[in-house]
């Protein structure tokens, strides 16, 4: 089931605020976007965008206190996560809303054998026997491409290479057949080769059950080979969201722009890479204009004083800028 | 891990000849010896006596027969209680010390370990601390203030508990001498479970197991508490070795007939071979009991292999 619009997921206005000593941390500030089933959603933008909390918040894994998830409303399957009670969002926790992390050397219970790790999940919300949840447990394993599964489903996590682990994190993940699997970053802490391997498992793993991703990164070549739509975050907010393609070839907000050209084209000579100037803003003292206002090449007097509006550019394709509509223009003309 | 063990055992040799050598030079540097009591020796006497214990050779022949006795396990005989060797003693004392030193022991852990936990589930709520000011307190008070208050209490208040007695285990007699003695354990086992357990629940694996959907009890017990706790067990190993070995303090305030109570009393009486007995037998109890935890973390932690 999902709601009238095909959605599995549907997250409207969420707010997860941070208190600290230096006051209230808006890590996550007034987002809204939707999965459909069988999608894959892209979330790119710099560390401390709000990109993780933000998923964390979608399982309720959020850490109260210090976190709090202040309003808005996240709709899974035609019901609001934030209102379940504790055992319910439990029931949904593993079984139909997964997650893969991001460091498979720390995400992984050093002191317990794989075997009873990827048992726990299905004895839980399968109600496997012993027997059925170690025969699921192997071919599991060997589904996401671990040789010798039968033996070595019984080793310590140590005994795993990086990116074993992350295989095995997967088919943790994916032991219940989630409809959500939500990947934090999954290759970030990999080697580059083992990088496209574990892509390309996720890739054929959610072709084979038909479940929606979300996929999290801050790598730009990852977004473009995998994913359907994206959304751009910066500062706890969403500042650009369209289907991946447009996004690429027509983006209509500076930081994506910016993003978009600070990653490095081998076919150029020139030694020199394009970085966005300056710093991400500090989330607990936001400046009252646009958060991207100091960093931004097209930034006006108007940026600095009053909040960007939410720019619809085209059916699909918002941008949050005051000259969304300007960027959107030259970046068709340049075409 | 075998050749592990053989090169721990063999490492106690040289600690055990440090320390007994300290010990032997210590008690010899110390003004006065047995024979300076009040009451005086006949010069004759005193001689006759010397004679008998060895102690008119020179000082080299004396300190190898010490260490010639230790190599042998046997202690040779107490100058103060006449015709009783010192492993006799030892064997006498030992039984009183170690019930008190296992049940204190067992009070610490089992308390320790639920108010650091409970301490470490609820960071900063009124039960965190609560838990942290009890074992400020146990951690500030001393023992030989804490036991006389527990009496003044107990037994000469309230008439629950008698104040000096040993009626072995199990017995009302004990309670109050393994709560004194308990009470600093109990506070540094709750501390250390609460900062190890704080460490490990915000960690990325327990994440992990609360992404499975599993309970906060289940993440708690089959997740965290296994790491969380490694910091307990390597404090714990040489605890119990002080523990069973003889508690001075609380042995005297209790007028328990145990260890601590034989050493404090040899150590009035400058009788040698009774003191270096005492400390050689807990120098060898705590080295043995810091090989078994390191024994028990291969077990603990898969990680780690000797």
């Amino acid at each position: 089931m999902s709601d009238d619009n095909g959605n599995l997921l549907s997250v409207r206005d969420l707010r997860v605020y941070f208190e600290t000593e230096d006051g209230s941390v808006r890590a996550v500030d007034g987002i809204s976007f939707d999965v459909k089933r069988g999608e894959t959603l892209g979330i790119v933008g710099e560390s401390g965008s709000g990109k993780s909390v933000a998923n964390l918040s979608l399982m309720r894994l959020i850490p109260e206190p210090p976190g709090k998830i202040a309003s808005g409303s996240i709709s899974f399957d035609g019901r609001d996560v934030l209102r379940l009670s504790p055992s319910e969002i439990r029931a949904l926790r593993g079984k139909r809303i997964a997650m893969i992390f991001q460091d498979p050397m720390t995400s992984l219970n050093p002191f317990m054998r794989v075997s009873k790790q990827l048992m726990e999940v299905t004895q839980l919300h399968l109600g496997h026997t012993k027997r059925q949840a170690r025969a699921h447990a192997i071919a599991m394993l060997e589904h996401v491409g671990i040789p010798d599964a039968a033996e070595r489903v019984d080793s310590y996590p140590h005994e795993f290479s990086g990116g074993m682990r992350q295989r095995v994190i997967i088919a943790m993940a994916l032991s219940c057949q989630p409809e959500l699997l939500i990947a934090d970053e999954p290759t970030t802490a990999l080697d580059v080769t083992i990088q496209a391997q574990i892509l390309e498992l996720i890739k054929q793993l959610k072709s084979e059950t038909g479940a929606s991703v979300i996929l999290i990164t801050h790598d730009l070549g990852v977004i473009a080979g995998m994913t359907d739509h994206v959304i751009v975050m910066y500062a706890g907010r969403v500042f650009e969201q369209a289907p991946t393609r447009e996004l690429f070839e027509r983006p209509g907000n500076p930081y994506t722009r910016g993003l978009l050209r600070s990653v490095p084209d081998p076919t150029e000579d020139e030694g020199t890479l394009y970085q966005i100037p300056g710093q991400p803003p500090d989330l607990a003292h936001l400046p009252p204009g646009c958060p991207f206002a100091s960093r931004c090449e097209r930034a006006e007097e108007v940026c600095q004083k009053e909040f960007p509006p939410f720019v619809q550019l085209t059916p699909s394709h918002q941008s949050l800028c005051h000259f969304a509509n300007e960027v959107y223009a030259e970046t068709g003309a340049t075409r | 891990m075998l050749r592990f063990i053989i090169r721990r055992v063999i490492v106690i040799v040289p600690m055990l000849f440090i320390i007994v050598s300290l010990t032997w030079v210590l008690v010899r540097l110390a003004p006065g010896n047995f024979y300076s009591g009040e009451k005086k020796l006949a010069p004759a006497v005193e001689k006759n006596l010397r004679e008998k214990y060895g102690l008119d050779k020179p000082w080299y022949v004396q300190y190898g027969k010490v260490l010639k006795n230790i190599g042998r396990f046997d202690f040779g005989n107490s100058l103060k209680y006449e015709g009783q060797s010192v492993n006799q003693i030892l064997l006498r004392g030992l039984p009183v010390s170690a019930t008190l030193g296992i049940t204190a022991y067992l009070i610490a852990l089992l308390v320790g370990i639920i108010m650091g936990t409970l301490a470490a589930l609820k960071p900063n709520s009124w039960l965190d601390y609560a838990s942290m000011t009890l074992a400020m307190l146990g951690i500030s008070i001393p023992n030989f203030v804490l036991g006389p208050l527990l009496v003044l209490l107990f037994s000469l208040t309230l008439f629950w508990f008698p104040p000096a007695l040993w009626n072995g285990f199990p017995s009302k007699s004990l309670v109050l001498p393994a709560l004194t003695l308990s009470a600093i354990y109990i506070a540094y086992i709750a501390r250390l479970t609460r900062s190890g357990m704080l460490e490990v629940m915000g960690s990325d694996y327990i994440r992990t197991a609360r992404a499975k959907g599993l309970s906060e009890r289940q993440v708690v017990t089959r997740h965290a508490l296994r790491g969380g706790l490694l910091p307990v067990v390597s404090f714990s190993g040489p605890a119990l070795a002080f523990l069973i070995t003889g508690t001075v303090v609380v042995e005297r305030v209790f007028a328990l007939p145990g260890l601590g109570n034989y050493f404090i009393n040899a150590c009035f009486n400058r009788d040698e071979p009774l003191i270096i007995g005492i400390v050689a037998f807990i120098a060898i109890s705590v080295l043995v009991f810091n090989l078994l935890v390191d024994i028990s973390y291969a077990f603990i932690d898969p990680r780690i292999r000797y």
